[in-house]
């Protein structure tokens, strides 16, 4: 598959009135990733409604309950590629649920473009879309200015909003480096795959150049080895007699054959003696590989426990603090009891103390006994065994974890370890 | 021994959810169809759990009209890899009054095939069905989530889905519950053929241009045989054609090739400009064909 090929993901944020379906519409259609019967279908729909333009929004309006109304309602993704790289888009709506689908969108994502329309300038909603990024710690925001066609690509309107935007970057954990603005009209297709004439005062890249010159490496994290064992090989067969591969995906930084490790939660330490990807043995492996480890010592290891070196070994414990955003209609209240699913490993766990609720807006934070849908706040809790951990900010996948409540097993929150 | 591996970030992920489903679930199955996409979740899994065999069956649902090609690859597929394959008949569905043959022009055993599904769901008690869906191929499967929880009649509820956040799954279900797994959702149809050919995977001989008698009908290209209805006036021509997506006779159209290596056909894929799905026919019947479908347990 595309070796190649460098795959990057991206987050949208913005309301449908900012013009995001048709961004993604714009973006598909000039990379010529819709193909005719969907430009077909797209002209019939735009035809039927009295559009006297395309209306790029039905290339990724999926449910018909959501093209009855006009808006989209969940996370939707989207795939396409040019020669360079190949894209997925997590597009996330903008109404009432828009916490839980952008932080669920954003979860997978590398990058995010923020919506903003020209007209309107930054709004509550940016510094939402905004706060979001900063939570989740996204490698890099593009803010992409749209509608500038409806305020005569006017250059005075990009450098206000600009300036505004700037002074919320001011109050994250952002350096400047990692924002990006780039005036658009998705409309008209100024600036996302062709250069805009009718802006010549914006000397930067397109949006497409722009995605296109972003490196994988560059937005991955660089942390240490986090290796949690998903599920223990054992072929029992004649020619892998003995054969006890530990399988799972690597996290955060390489593991080697002779690496010395340390086994959680056991503390027994070992030395990685194999790694292997399918039938190839191999001397390392990058974050994101999912192989088998075996060990040099038999060793009482199974899924949900953790192989990390030995030179960095995680937190061990049975209380923590984490930020939460809620992602269901049932409420997070004190003394409630669920499991928590922290990467393949779960325990359960009892909410402590709800510190706060926490501002999107960066104005703050407020007293609350209870997190409905959509709420973030710091929340402690009680462990029934401890995880093995680091913070979110030291290491995504090991920092981050789900609540699964146990009448209907929803997951109804996310946790970003403190 | 190869010195460092620098995963494909998209097969690496296909392989933790096939390892997820085999560790969160009693009893897995993988539903197979003999097309590409279920042909590559096999190589997948066999990459997930090598060197132990793949620790779950084969499920095939037989509509009786799949093309010859199709169920003799599939057969030699699952002796060479000592699988285990269970085929159910959607002609024994019919045989037991369960459901009804579709008559007239577009008559199709496609959608009978749900029945089949839930029975041998039942029958076998399966609590996760892999699936080789992907969100690239409909609008309505956009939405679809890896995970997709599924009640006690198969349905899908597109508004109450369980949010998936980085990359842990939730498969925690209730008895009677099933999951619809998907490891491939986040390939598109290139990168599934990209990879076939990357990887050397055989496939049936159908996906490559062929002589065959076919059909001209509604701008699309028909299988010309017993099982699909033809008109006295629709006239049969024997044409270079091949199948871009592989499923029953009646729903599966061809479209005209000369694509005869992997080669031909990775680069058709990407010059195309016809989505995989504008070759199916019962997408066609109506633009939320799909999401009507899924709704009542396709997968």
């Amino acid at each position: 598959m595309s070796e190649n090929r460098k795959l990057i993901k991206i987050a949208t944020a913005g309301s449908v009135d900012d013009g995001k379906s048709t961004l993604i519409g714009r973006l598909l259609y000039d990379t010529k990733s819709l193909t005719t019967d969907k430009i077909e279908a797209i002209e019939r729909s735009s035809k039927q409604r009295g559009y006297d333009y395309l209306d790029f929004s039905l290339a990724t309006d999926g449910l018909v309950a959501e093209r009855e109304q006009g808006i989209t309602i969940d996370v939707a993704h989207i795939y396409f590629n040019t020669d360079k790289t190949n894209f997925i888009v997590a597009d996330t709506p903008g109404h009432v649920e828009y916490t839980r689908n952008m932080v669920t969108g954003a979860s997978t994502s590398q990058v995010a473009i923020i919506l903003i329309d020209a007209r309107k300038g930054v709004i509550e909603q940016t510094y939402r879309h905004f706060f979001i990024s900063n939570l989740l710690r996204i490698s890099h925001v593009v803010v992409a200015i749209n509608k500038m066609d409806l305020v005569n690509y006017d250059e005075e309107v990009y450098l206000k909003i600009k300036a505004d935007f700037d002074a919320l970057v001011a109050k994250s954990d952002f350096t400047e480096d990692q924002i990006t603005f780039i005036p658009v009209s998705a409309l008209k297709g100024e600036n996302i795959a062709r250069q805009s004439e009718e802006m010549p005062w914006y000397v930067g890249n397109t949006l497409l150049d722009h995605l296109e010159v972003l490196e994988p490496a560059d937005l991955q994290e660089h942390s240490v080895a986090r290796f949690p064992v998903q599920y223990v090989i054992r072929p029992k067969t004649e020619a892998w007699h003995d054969f006890r591969g530990f399988s799972g995906m690597l996290y955060g930084g390489n593991l080697k054959v002779g690496d010395e490790v340390t086994l959680l939660p056991s503390m027994n330490t070992s030395t990685i003696k194999s790694i292997h990807y399918f039938d190839q043995e191999i001397q390392e492996a990058a974050p994101g590989s999912s192989i088998a480890i075996t060990l040099d010592t038999e060793v009482d290891l199974s899924r949900g426990d953790m192989l990390v070196k030995s030179s960095s070994v995680p937190r061990s414990e049975k209380q923590l603090t984490a930020t939460i955003c809620q992602v269901n209609s049932k409420p997070l209240r004190v003394g409630g009891k669920y499991i928590l699913q922290h990467g393949v490993n779960r325990v359960l766990a009892k909410v402590d103390q709800i510190e706060s609720r926490i501002h999107t807006d960066f104005t703050g934070t407020e007293t609350a006994d209870q997190l409905k849908l959509n709420d973030i706040g710091r929340v402690h809790f009680r462990l029934s065994k401890p995880i093995h951990f680091d913070t979110y900010k030291e290491n995504k996948a090991n920092g981050s974890f789900i609540l699964i409540e146990e009448g209907e097993y929803d997951t109804v929150s996310v946790g970003f370890i403190e | 021994m190869n010195n460092l591996l620098i995963p494909n970030p998209k097969e690496a992920e296909s392989i933790h959810i096939i390892r997820e489903v085999a560790a969160q679930f009693e009893r897995p199955v993988l539903l197979f169809s003999g097309g590409k996409d279920s042909i590559t979740l096999v190589r997948l899994a066999q990459k997930a759990f090598y060197p132990a065999r793949i620790p779950f069956p084969l499920l095939h649902v037989d509509t009786g009209h799949n093309f010859p090609e199709t169920i003799e690859f599939r057969d030699r597929l699952v002796e060479e890899l000592g699988l285990e394959l269970i085929v159910r008949n959607v002609q024994d569905s019919i045989d037991q009054g369960k459901v009804r043959e579709e008559r007239g022009r577009y008559s199709s055993r496609n959608s009978l095939q749900t029945t089949t599904l839930l029975d041998a769901i039942e029958e076998f008690k399966f609590d996760a069905c892999i699936g080789g869906a992907r969100r690239d191929e409909e609008k309505a499967r956009a939405k679809e989530r890896v995970f997709s929880v599924r009640d006690d009649f198969g349905q899908w509820d597109e508004k109450n889905q369980r949010p998936e956040l980085f990359d842990m799954l939730n498969g925690k279900i209730h008895n009677g519950q099933n999951v619809r797994c998907f490891p491939i959702s986040n390939w598109t149809e290139l990168d599934v053929w990209e990879y076939i050919k990357t990887e050397n995977i055989e496939i049936p001989s159908i996906y490559f241009a062929h002589e065959r008698e076919v059909f001209l009908r509604d701008g699309m290209i028909w299988t010309a045989n017993e099982h699909v209805f033809r008109e006295a006036h629709e006239e049969v021509l024997v044409k270079m054609v091949r199948f871009r997506t592989v499923g029953d006779m009646t729903c599966t159209a061809a479209v005209f090739s000369e694509a005869v290596s992997l080669d031909d056909v990775v680069g058709e894929i990407r010059d195309s400009s016809i989505s995989e799905r504008g070759a199916r026919i019962d997408d066609k019947r109506s633009e939320a064909a799909m999401e009507k479908r899924k709704k009542v347990g396709y997968f």
